[in-house]
């Protein structure tokens, strides 16, 4: 795909040299077209793969040896994923590739994947199972313990069996710093009321209540989702997701009817600024409160993560409270057939236990275990926060596009959000759009 | 071909009688070899994938399911990209559209640079490497470059020195001109962040061009300006007569370029992550096709077919009307 008439200049007497460019143009743009088409078939042979293996403790006693698919490709958490599965005393060859590269060729090489993959629960996890490429892995959560019934449940495919072992998870919620509120005095708001006089109170105050941000149309996804499941429920986020519901239900235009009552108080044009960016406004105290991932901690320094608290998202609708939690869950799944059944599943659940996502946090302080049976000694306040909310949620759900048809999440209801954002006035028409094109997938 | 390859060859006894033996049997096997190697692969990577994009438009596939489980869906992708999903297929081609236009003008201030700089005013070196200095870096970089450096609404330059306060050149989807089409419900029309896109993009386009006819002026005969100059002609007639004419292959070259650029741009606006509003061909081909969500091959195929029709009815159209005729 480079270009071919760059040097095409040094030749241009000669109309033979003309002909090879019109030819070699063509196949430039056949080759545009078609990049998708060819871009299927290497799957990961383009990627750099890196085989480590895990220390032994089980020379020849022990279930045998297996292998691990791995998207821990950053320094840190590979070192850190080696460390937890030595921990497993199971013998076992990590493939580690790229975290990007894993994820966009996951298809292909869930065809002929390791013995044990890394992945993500919900709807990622489900459509999978669905198609028959995984594993039911049922009798090692049997075994399992620490798993609260949230977690069970981000597990579970749609026949109720597991295919998934939760190993760490970040949560959304509503960060602020604890200084700004202590100097102004604010308190943290539970009901939607008091978080709409809360936004008032920072507006007077000349502070922007809300960081907002929607580069790469994801982070909007959170406050959809939040919204959701105060106004509607968990199970109405699940059916919505699930393709059951219209999108131009009562109960969806519910969720933008409250959306627009916070509008004023959001940063202005969210459509084009970075999640980044809208952790930088509130670490300068120029906005009060953003809802995001925990994972925002990591755009901060020590000083600022030590100010740094959240507060879940507050009641809209006292049916549903506060139940529910939005906390994308990584863990890993079996392979339909693995090669060696008994040290994959062995390995699934040394990987489900405490003392797996011990070894891994040691390394790599910036998640929190699924596992409650965990060491929590170690965590900073951020950490055990998360733990704390999590483990008392009624139910877990992911995140927009890990909860339904990525392809769906990202190309139509995405798009929806984003257009909302840009022009809210106009979402009757954007979800009767969102409702046309859903109708093309079939959410299987 | 064959002409270029007999002259190359060394003469002997006999060649002037029958001109067709001097190719001996080596030269033949030589010479089919180097056409149909490049030929071969050619076919093989660029003409079968297209073929099986084809086929693939007219069937349902997830890209996981075993080869057998692909089942053909008749027109049911076109009937969808074009009446349900026509938004933003129009929207695409519209932009498209935009791009070639605009490339088109860059293309005619880059022809302007060159002749500038082709006069040999001082400095012209230093010009030359900022004006090409751009070309080096690829599109993504430069798309990188100006939303974190230029664009970006809380530390953009361009927003520090706006009149006006902020404005969000990524992420502002509106409208600056648009036309209703009768059955097709948002009217087209140029968005905002596409303009200030087409502004990135024109910031590289204008050099790459620049370079090309800099290196086509030099290799104008310096006698014909004379003479046209001798001739009294100005300025503009002695460009318009005498040094566009004498251009003509690059004219041809950089007409294609400008195109091609325009229908298969894709890496500047992903590297801007897709903003709602700058949607091409080629970001609805990858968005369908690649990436976790890259379920929907079928579907994502039939907008690359709509791309494939585009470029080779371009090409058709441009190696039957201006190519042949150059050639007679």
């Amino acid at each position: 795909m480079t270009k071919p008439a760059e040097s095409s200049p040094k030749r241009r007497g000669a109309g033979l040299n003309r002909r090879d460019f019109m030819i070699g143009g063509g196949a430039a743009l056949g080759g545009a077209a078609l990049l998708a088409a060819c871009g299927d078939d290497d799957g990961g042979g383009t990627t750099a793969t890196t085989t480590t293996a895990a220390p032994t403790t089980t020379a020849d006693t022990g279930p045998g040896s297996t292998t691990l698919g791995s998207n821990y490709s950053g320094e840190k958490n590979r070192e850190a994923l080696a460390a937890a599965v030595a921990a497993t005393g199971v013998e076992t060859m990590i493939n580690t590739i790229d975290h990007n590269t894993y994820q966009e060729n996951f298809n292909t090489y869930i065809q002929q994947p390791d013995d044990v993959v890394s992945w993500f629960a919900g709807y990622r996890m489900r459509a999978f199972a669905g198609k028959g490429v995984l594993g039911d892995i049922s009798d090692v959560w049997s075994g399992l313990n620490g798993m609260s019934a949230g977690f069970r449940s981000a597990s579970s495919g749609l026949d109720g069996k597991q295919y998934f072992v939760p190993f760490y998870f970040y949560p959304w919620a509503v960060h602020y710093r604890k200084s700004l509120f202590a100097d102004m005095g604010y308190s943290i708001p539970a009901t939607w009321d008091e978080f709409k006089a809360l936004c008032e109170t920072m507006q007077g105050d000349g502070i922007t209540p809300l960081s907002a941000a929607n580069d790469g149309r994801w982070p909007q996804m959170g406050m959809f989702d939040m919204l959701n499941l105060r106004v509607n429920g968990y199970d109405y986020h699940v059916s919505l997701m699930g393709g059951n519901e219209s999108w131009e239900s009562a109960e969806v235009k519910n969720i933008f009817s409250a959306w627009s009552e916070i509008l004023p108080y959001y940063q202005p044009d969210a459509n084009g600024r970075t999640w980044e960016d809208g952790a930088g406004a509130l670490r300068e105290k120029q906005t009060g409160m953003y809802l995001i991932g925990t994972f925002l901690a990591s755009q901060y320094e020590q000083d600022v993560i030590d100010d740094i608290d959240f507060f879940l998202f507050p009641e809209v609708n006292p049916e549903h409270g506060q139940d529910a939690i939005e906390a994308p869950i990584d863990g890993f799944m079996m392979a339909v057939s693995p090669e060696n059944e008994t040290a994959a599943k062995a390995l699934l659940g040394g990987m489900g236990s405490a003392p797996a996502i011990d070894a891994y946090i040691a390394v790599d302080p910036s998640v929190v275990a699924a596992n409650s049976n965990a060491d929590t000694s170690g965590y900073n306040a951020l950490q055990q926060r998360s733990a704390e909310v999590v483990g008392s949620a009624k139910y877990i759900a992911q995140f927009l596009d890990r909860d339904t048809d990525p392809d769906f999440a990202a190309n139509v209801a995405g798009v929806g959000i984003a257009d909302f954002l840009g022009a809210p006035g106009n979402i009757d028409a954007i979800l009767a759009d969102i409702e046309a094109k859903k109708q093309t997938y079939t959410f299987e | 071909m064959e002409a270029t390859a007999a002259s190359s060859v060394k003469p002997h006894r006999g060649a002037r009688r029958r001109r067709s033996s001097t190719l001996t049997g080596r030269d033949r096997i030589w010479l089919w070899f180097m056409v149909g190697v490049p030929a071969f692969l050619h076919i093989a990577l660029v003409w079968v994938p297209a073929g099986l994009t084809v086929a693939l438009s007219f069937s349902e596939w997830d890209n996981l399911a075993p080869l057998s489980d692909i089942s053909a869906t008749g027109f049911r992708n076109y009937w969808i990209i074009f009446t349900i999903f026509e938004a933003d297929l129009f929207g695409a081609l519209f932009n498209n559209l935009m791009l070639v236009v605009w490339l088109t003008v860059c293309s005619a201030i880059g022809m302007l640079f060159a002749y500038l700089l082709d006069k040999n005013i001082r400095g012209t070196a230093v010009y030359q490497s900022i004006y090409y200095f751009p070309v080096v870096l690829s599109l993504a970089v430069v798309g990188f470059i100006w939303k974190s450096t230029m664009f970006s609404r809380d530390r953009g330059l361009l927003n520090e020195i706006w009149p006006g306060g902020p404005v969000d050149f990524v992420g502002d989807g509106t409208k600056l001109f648009s036309f209703d089409i009768p059955f097709l419900d948002p009217a087209l029309g140029l968005s905002k962040n596409f303009a200030a896109l087409l502004v990135a993009m024109a910031w590289r386009h204008i050099g790459y061009i620049m370079v090309m006819y800099l290196a086509g002026l030099k290799a104008v005969d310096p006698a014909l300006r004379e003479a046209a100059q001798i001739d009294g002609c100005n300025e503009w007639q002695s460009f318009r007569r005498v040094v566009f004419p004498s251009l003509r292959p690059i004219n041809v070259i950089v007409v294609v370029i400008t195109v091609i650029e325009a229908l298969r741009a894709y890496d500047i606006i992903a590297a801007l992550n897709e903003p709602r509003g700058t949607d091409v061909m080629g970001t609805l081909v990858t968005k369908s096709l690649l990436g976790e969500g890259g379920g929907r091959v079928g579907f994502g195929s039939a907008y690359g077919v709509v791309l494939l029709l585009l470029c080779l009815g371009f090409i058709i159209w441009y190696v039957t009307n201006h190519y042949r005729e150059s050639e007679l």
